[in-house]
């Protein structure tokens, strides 16, 4: 298959080409209105399979991936077994493999059964392909725990993903602390469950020598405390989610359960912050944290109602449309976020052509009821994006292709 | 009006048909015969997933006063303890013919919920710490009835502002109705940005009650002392405690208001639950009043 005249923008490129899959097809396309940037890599998400699958599986969350535009995803262990063993590690795998489609790199447990008491086997996980360790969702409260974590995980080359949430600061709070949470009478998670343990991790990663990296950042002082840790040269890399730059906790109000996330939706110089810590670098990478879930678990009380979002396929047109096109990133800088340095962080290889190819100018509207994830809860609904996917190509093949470019 | 699930989205002008009706409904209570023909032929419901004598009989009474018909359903004698879902419990009721749905749910937001699924009227009878919108109109009601205006009032709210409901549902009304809200209460039960919201925070009990209308104490749990939001129940009646010495500050005819129940000695002296200033029984029958006035609102 040939792109006839297509732009293809990488970090330091920008350029009219005309690109070759070698996929058998003799289809030339003309993609003079297309974009191809270097294929997206999710370095956080939830395909929800072993345990869940009522909410997602690994073939309904690679689909949804690869209409979302990415080729390469890294899954969370907070599944049912937890991955915290190579037998969860090698069925994943396996599974993802056999789809030849969208590629699955499990992150491994950093304890047992994510109980922030015993180490997991990070050596053999690593050894069964496993890219990274965390206890996602349940964040390690022992400080000295962490440290070995970090020490241990270092000496196999796994880098490790903390989730930051000091879960004694944040009570039983079930969204940002502040304005919204007081009218609204819900608890609030404070600012500083976050921080506390950003600060902590940063202080380890100090102390240690050692890298650690920041999942999902969403405050203002996380952002400052990172900026200045990497700038005394401690090994801090830290990835924020689409939600924190585009959302604040005013999506609450009307106790809009599928604004329910964890970290919560912050406030406006929170959102600030976030887009000014992906200018100037402090903030390595964006990751969809896509958490999908059933419509039951969000039609409830939003005090009981599950945290999180269906990403996947929404992720790249809401970065476009609020970062490239709002003037904040050049495309080339959002490539670095969202191919690039997840990659970097995850060390994995590049190889073989991976690609997504987006139209720049055609406006589309979210619909979560018609998302192919299992997972429609999004906040999302009726935004209006530019960045619309149309192809994804992993290792020279097409594994998505667009309706609206079909036929 | 189609439901009434708090005072932050109800207008000054439906606050204020409220409270005109309520002074109608006032006179079928205060009558012989207490029985009206306003709800003839109308279903009502009361669910409620927190125990409550006097809220629950409240709205009982005020259904029966104008002769509908009435259930009530408690979280724990109903299939709630079986898991079924707020909406499953609120779709069922719904369908044996209820027009008003009464709920009162430990959950801010559940009222909402249902109000958006179903059909039927729904009263928001206290969700979590959200609101209390029929205790905030009866008592504006209260003070209406013996200040003649809610415009130009200083009313301080005292207490555990953090968890209550009553607190956030009188700051919505009160300061639609043009009155001054103080609250005042340890700087652990004080919500952040409650200033926002319109009231003013005032940490010392002497300084907030100067020259106030009306204070109304709030109910604090006293196991929230474990939680490390004060330290013993003997230092918060000293510092926060309404007494006499307290309502020599505040102006001459000022009210003492108290949703109740009441722990004697803690948030007030017992001398002034039971002194002159206090309307704490009369807020009881205006809270039946209230109750009979938006039953008849919302199913008119
Ligand atoms: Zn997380």
């Amino acid at each position: 298959m040939v792109f006839k005249n297509i732009r293809y923008v990488s970090v330091n490129e920008d350029k009219v080409m005309d690109i070759h899959l070698d996929d058998g097809s003799d289809k030339v396309v003309d993609a003079k209105n297309l974009v191809a940037i270097p294929g997206l890599v999710d370095m956080h998400c939830h395909l929800r399979d072993p345990g869940y699958e009522y909410k997602e599986d690994i073939a309904s969350g690679v689909k949804a991936a690869a209409k979302g535009g990415f080729v390469k995803i890294a899954c969370m262990p907070n599944t049912k077994p937890v991955i915290d063993n190579s037998a969860v590690v090698s069925y994943i795998r396996k599974k993802a493999e056999s789809l030849k489609s969208v590629k699955v790199y499990p992150i491994g447990a950093i304890t047992k059964n994510i109980e922030g008491k015993e180490l997991a086997e990070i050596g053999d996980m690593k050894a069964h392909g496993a890219v990274a360790i965390s206890d996602d969702g349940n964040p390690v409260m022992s400080s000295s725990l962490m440290k070995k974590a970090m020490i241990y995980a270092h000496s196999f080359d796994m880098p490790v993903i903390s989730h930051c949430e000091d879960k004694d600061l944040a009570e039983d709070g079930s969204m940002n602390e502040g304005f919204v949470s007081t009218v609204l009478g819900l608890r609030g998670i404070p600012k500083a469950a976050e921080e506390a343990m950003v600060a902590r991790e940063i202080i380890l990663a100090e102390y240690t020598g050692l890298p650690v990296h920041i999942a999902h950042v969403s405050t203002r002082l996380a952002v400052h405390m990172i900026r200045d840790a990497k700038k005394r040269g401690v090994k801090v890399t830290c990835e924020t989610c689409h939600h924190y730059f585009t959302l604040t906790d005013e999506t609450v109000y009307g106790f809009n359960t599928y604004a329910k996330v964890n970290p919560p939706l912050r406030e406006k110089e929170d959102v600030e912050a976030i887009i000014e810590g992906l200018k100037d670098g402090t903030i390595d990478a964006i990751a969809t944290d896509h958490a999908p879930h059933h419509e039951d678990e969000k039609k409830i009380e939003f005090q009981l109602a599950a945290n999180g979002i269906s990403g996947f396929e929404t992720a790249f047109g809401l970065s476009y449309t609020y970062l490239v096109r709002a003037g904040h990133l050049s495309l080339g800088e959002l490539v670095d976020k969202m191919s690039i340095r997840p990659l970097e962080i995850l060390k994995i290889k590049d190889e073989g052509v991976n690609l997504t190819i987006f139209d720049p100018n055609v406006k589309f509207v979210v619909e979560p009821e018609k998302f192919v994830s299992k997972g429609k809860n999004s906040p999302f609904g009726g935004f209006e994006l530019f960045g619309e996917v149309m192809y994804t190509v992993v290792d020279g093949r097409i594994v998505y292709t667009s309706d609206k470019v079909k036929g | 009006m189609k439901h009434l699930l708090g005072l932050k989205d109800t207008s000054k002008e439906e606050i204020e048909n409220i409270l005109e009706t309520a002074r109608g409904m006032q006179v079928i209570l205060d009558s012989n015969i207490k029985k009206a023909p306003h709800l003839n032929g109308k279903s009502i419901v009361t669910l409620f997933y927190e125990n409550s004598t006097r809220t629950r009989l409240s709205f009982e009474l005020a259904s029966k006063y104008l002769s509908s018909a009435s259930a009530n359903i408690s979280a724990s004698s109903s299939s709630v303890a079986k898991g079924e879902t707020l909406l499953d419990t609120g779709r069922t009721i719904q369908r044996m013919g209820t027009d008003v749905i009464i709920i009162r749910h430990p959950m801010a937001g559940a009222p909402h919920l249902l109000a958006k699924h179903l059909n039927c009227s729904i009263v928001n009878a206290g969700d979590g710490m959200n609101e209390h919108p029929t205790q905030a109109l009866l008592d504006m009601y209260t003070m209406l009835r013996h200040k003649g205006t809610l415009q130009g009032l200083k009313v301080v709210i005292t207490g555990d502002v953090l968890h209550s409901r009553v607190a956030r549902s009188n700051i919505w009304g009160l300061t639609k109705m043009g009155a001054e809200v103080v609250v005042n209460g340890p700087a652990t039960m004080m919500p952040v940005a409650i200033e926002d919201m319109g009231a003013r925070v005032e940490p010392n009990i002497k300084h907030a009650v100067k020259d106030a209308d009306v204070i109304m104490g709030l109910r604090i749990q006293l196991e929230r002392q474990k939680s490390g939001l004060f330290p013993t129940i003997r230092e918060y009646s000293k510092f926060f405690s309404v007494n006499e010495e307290t309502l020599s500050y505040a102006a001459k005819d000022c009210l003492i208001m108290h949703p109740g129940p009441v722990n004697r000695g803690v948030e007030m002296t017992s001398m002034l639950i039971d002194g002159d200033s206090s309307v704490i029984e009369e807020q009881v029958t205006s809270g039946v009043a209230v109750r009979m006035a938006i039953l008849y609102i919302l199913t008119r």
